[in-house]
């Protein structure tokens, strides 16, 4: 691994000058890392564990992204508290749909692509920048996606330039498109995206943005079977990350309980 | 009659010459300074460059420091930042560490020095930051693949010997990172041909430091204003603040650790 075969010296593709990239540097020195270089063996579609809803919406300086917790096989839940939105660094978040293992070896690679080009570069990458490299990233999946094995993200950051949020979304082929206001992607995106035109509006602030999220994923949870609503026996509820000028983070379990109980208590008040 | 013949030349003559060439292409440059202090470790180099590094992150706890040829240094920067991100990647954050890479560049120093037509004119250090003083590592590479384990401080570069003696004198464990940047600045000015000691000024500095107590990514660069305020000697500024301040460089977000997500954790566990 850290080493050529006889002298222990670094191999040349470590001191090739040039690129930034960790990928290409994956694809020229360890090509059986990427998840695109792998041979795909014939057969039918494999019954693999899927993640389903991903919701994100803009407020006045920043954009947050919320997920539920729920990954499906089939008919059956294979876990009901997994997490679907990560920071992939300081100034971003991703969430993800589809097949989950490709989709969180996926997010680990964009994670260290966007740390490797910093330290390189000794400067961060623009938003515009992060969302064409995931892009690229998406399309060399796409003999994947054809058997079945398709993974769809969205993308959202704070663009330092522009000081405010924004909100990527992606197809199977690698297709970049940005998204005006909120956007949502998997199973219950349908459901999720009826909420979101109903309940955004702009000029929100981040914890108002958060409750249209979660409010979006609870009518997802409620027409569609692979999304998780919230759990109130377990208490787990779902994912909620938020990006603005300070940062990316994560909304605390103590602070979103109250949230998720006030959306609960007035839906069962009209039983809506 | 003899100007075919190749002359023959001593191993030991041919390693000291490669030596000497080196040791003068080092001693040209201006010296690096890496020392401890309480709250972890700080680099020091007299760089007026803002653009062209002598201190850089590699990883969650490793930093690196090189004098000598910019090219050449530079290029074991990028490997060994390519070396980090891979194992980390392909085994886990945590299995990253400064003694992996100081075998790795020794091994690749070692072979430029014996088998390439010149060998590396650099010296680095590569350093490792513990959860507490004792568990620091600081590995200082020399031109031709020795590693020493150093303790305390090292000085790299054209007065480094004289800067070594000062330290030392005057470097004991526990100084505040305002104190340890006082002294490395003040021998760095100092000229080793014995002629009148400048005064360095912050811009005329690249410091920075790898704070144990940052969470996942623990580089930091220091200028501008705090280290303008943490080497004078009548503010009261002592450390690094604990959050992010005015565009203190690559330094990650205190809350986020991408791959476990969750700030208390350190390395360890996938996304």
């Amino acid at each position: 691994m850290s080493a050529g075969a006889d002298s222990g010296r670094l191999p040349a593709a470590y001191t090739v000058p040039g690129s930034s990239s960790f990928t290409e540097f994956l694809s020229a020195h360890a090509p059986a890392l990427l998840p695109s270089r792998r041979p795909l063996p014939p057969g039918a579609a494999l019954d693999v564990p899927h993640g389903t809803t991903i919701v994100s919406v803009t407020f006045d300086g920043g954009v947050v992204m919320a997920g539920d917790r729920r990954a499906t096989m089939g008919n059956i839940i294979a876990n009901r508290d997994m997490e679907k939105v990560f920071a992939t660094d300081e100034f971003s978040l991703v969430g993800i749909a589809g097949t989950a293992g490709l989709a969180i070896e996926l997010v680990r690679l964009f994670q260290v692509e966007l740390e490797h080009y910093e330290k390189i570069e000794g400067t961060l990458m623009s938003l515009e920048g992060k969302a064409n490299r995931l892009a690229s990233m998406i399309r060399g999946n796409l003999g994947m996606a054809m058997q079945g094995l398709s993974v769809v993200p969205v993308f959202a950051g704070y663009d330092l330039e522009e000081s405010r949020g924004r909100i990527f979304s992606y197809d199977v082929t690698g297709g970049c498109y940005e998204e005006h206001d909120h956007h949502s992607v998997g199973s219950g995106s349908l459901f999720a995206r009826g909420a979101l035109k109903k309940l955004f509006r702009r000029g929100l602030d981040a914890a108002g943005a958060a409750r249209v999220a979660v409010e979006a994923l609870y009518d997802a949870a409620d027409d569609d079977s692979a999304t998780g609503g919230p759990d109130v026996g377990r208490r787990i509820w779902p994912t909620v990350g938020v990006v603005d000028a300070e940062g990316a983070r994560f909304v605390p379990e103590d602070d979103l309980a109250p949230v998720v109980d006030a959306i609960i208590s007035e839906r069962a008040e009209g039983a809506r | 009659m003899t100007a075919g013949m190749p002359f023959y030349v001593s191993p030991e003559q041919l390693m000291k010459d490669r030596a000497d060439f080196a040791r003068k292409g080092i001693a040209r440059g201006r010296s690096v300074v890496v020392l401890q202090y309480d709250g972890g470790i700080a680099f020091v180099a007299e760089n007026p460059s803002r653009a062209l590094h002598k201190v850089s992150e590699i990883y969650d706890r490793i930093a690196f420091a090189a004098v000598g040829k910019y090219n050449e240094f530079e290029n074991l920067r990028v490997a060994g930042v390519r070396y980090a991100d891979l194992r980390g990647y392909s085994y886990d954050r945590s299995d990253v560490t400064a003694r992996g890479l100081a075998n790795a560049y020794a091994q690749t120093l070692g072979t430029v020095f014996t088998q390439e037509s010149k060998p590396y004119e650099v010296e680095i250090v590569v350093a490792e930051v513990g959860a507490t003083p004792e568990g620091d590592q600081v590995y200082r590479l020399t031109y031709d693949g020795s590693v020493a384990d150093e303790h305390g401080f090292v000085a790299m570069g054209g007065g480094a010997e004289q800067i070594e003696a000062g330290l030392k004198e005057a470097w004991r464990p526990g100084l505040h990172l305002g104190e340890a940047l006082a002294l490395a600045v003040g021998l760095l000015g100092t000229d080793p041909a014995g002629g009148e000691t400048r005064t360095l000024a912050p811009e005329q500095l690249e410091v920075a430091v790898l704070d144990r107590h940052r969470p996942r990514r623990r580089f930091r660069r220091v200028q501008g204003d705090l280290l303008a305020r943490l080497l004078s000697s009548d503010d009261p500024t002592a450390d690094v603040p604990a959050g992010d301040d005015d565009g203190g460089g690559s330094a990650g977000n205190a809350t986020t650790n991408p791959q476990t997500q969750r700030p208390e954790q350190d390395g360890g566990g996938t996304a």
